[in-house]
């Protein structure tokens, strides 16, 4: 009988893919983060960062890239960024910050290059 | 008889409530994307929408990798604007439309969608933003919801067809409804947009602008692509479109677009709102 073997994953550059095994390598890291929800969870994770992360179970990669505020790291440890914004709100980073930090930007160039993008188009109906 | 007059899509970027809090709407940041609402508040004063059905996605609120489903239809009696962790003001709850909910569940299932229902669910910026731009500062709102969570979290996605069939069914249900309601549907999100990884600030406007002028002539032609092909073209998180080709699946009439804005950047999303009528009502 044949073995079931997972076909090849599709790979797009720079662009994680979060599917079924990230979700499972992920899952204590996105558990902690979807916790933040809770204002008293965010004031307990401030108030001890390590002892937050132990009551969760993080990983030891997932515990060293919150350590880092690596970004790229808790992606690659399975974290899925819906969930880790509300990390990155603790922190005090928005979307243009974390953008800066995954791309070796700063904040301003980051917002710079999406700026440098700009344009304004709209139709009405008359 | 019910009917669908008309269908919002539109961005939901979270920063937006935020320049809602802070008064910014004339501020030359983001008033080339509030303005963009205009024609929409205009038109919901007129047509007075009672009852929106919003396809949206869940961002870490409701529901968690715990349980993850493709489709959710909410049948709930209110639905609550709650903390996303930001501690960002909220937005007043919404009431229920639980008849029409178990109606659109019913007729849904007997088309073969296997929707989870949610008795208890309350609804994060995703389905609140856009609402919240059409009818600004109000302290409670003038229509009844019904929430349709689609999963753009864990891959693998429902695919773009997938999410066209059960805006279909979803319109097919809202045709054979009884009652009398004047029904919005709403697509909530987009468009080219990635908050993670290296590629972290795509934007693909070629592709944006194939969406909104598809939209409204030919919907179908948004289909062509995967879910993964999308997320290549528009981002990881521009694949939010599903939830605007769910909304657009459930106009089954012909449609006229009566306004349609897309500016880049708000935030680190190209942000689109686009404003459907559905024919017959155009003629009534």
């Amino acid at each position: 009988m044949d073995v079931m073997t997972k076909a090849a994953k599709r790979m797009i550059p720079g662009t994680p893919v979060f599917d079924g095994d990230s979700a499972q390598q992920g899952y204590a890291i996105n558990a902690m983060c979807y916790s933040f929800n809770d204002d008293a969870c965010r004031k307990e994770f401030v108030a001890d960062e390590e002892a937050y992360m132990e009551k969760f179970g993080l990983t030891d990669e997932q515990r060293q890239a919150v350590r880092d505020r690596s970004v790229l790291g808790m992606l690659a440890a399975g974290g899925n960024v819906y969930y880790l914004a509300k990390l990155a709100g603790i922190l005090g980073l928005n979307v243009q910050d974390l953008g800066g930090l995954q791309t070796g930007m700063s904040t301003e160039d980051f917002k710079a290059k999406l700026l440098a993008q700009g344009l304004t188009e709209r139709r009405v109906a008359q | 008889m019910s009917k669908v007059i008309g269908g919002l899509f539109s961005s939901h970027v979270p920063a937006i409530g935020n320049a809602i809090a802070k008064g910014l709407q004339q501020d030359p940041y983001w008033k080339p994307f509030f303005d963009g609402f205009d024609p929409v508040k205009e038109w919901v004063k007129q047509a007075k929408p009672d009852v929106v059905v919003v396809f949206y996605n869940d961002h870490g609120l409701n529901f968690f990798l715990d349980k993850m489903p493709t489709f959710a239809i909410g049948a709930a009696p209110e639905y609550a604007n709650e903390d996303e962790g930001w501690g960002l003001p909220l937005f007043p709850t919404f009431q229920g439309h639980q008849d029409l909910s178990w109606h659109i569940i019913e007729s849904v299932i007997a088309d073969e969608f296997d929707p989870v229902t949610c008795q208890k669910m309350t609804v994060d910026h995703g389905l609140a933003m856009p609402l919240a731009l059409a009818w600004p500062g109000v302290s409670e709102w003038p229509f009844k919801l019904v929430p349709i969570n689609i999963n753009t979290v864990q891959h693998p996605l429902p695919s773009p067809k997938r999410c066209f069939d059960l805006g279909r069914a979803v319109g097919r249900a809202l045709a054979s409804w009884g009652g009398d309601e004047r029904i919005m549907v709403c697509g909530t999100g987009g468009l080219s947009h990635q908050l993670d990884g290296e590629r972290a600030g795509h934007l693909n406007p070629e592709y944006d602008r194939f969406c909104i002028d598809n939209l409204s002539r030919d919907p179908e032609a948004l289909l062509n692509h995967s879910s993964l092909d999308i997320v290549e073209l528009a981002g990881s998180q521009g694949v939010e479109i599903l939830n605007w080709i769910g909304a657009r699946g459930a106009m089954l009439g012909s449609v006229k677009e009566l306004s349609s804005n897309y500016h880049i950047p708000i935030s680190n999303t190209a942000a689109a709102t686009v404003l459907l009528e559905s024919c017959e009502m155009a003629e009534a």
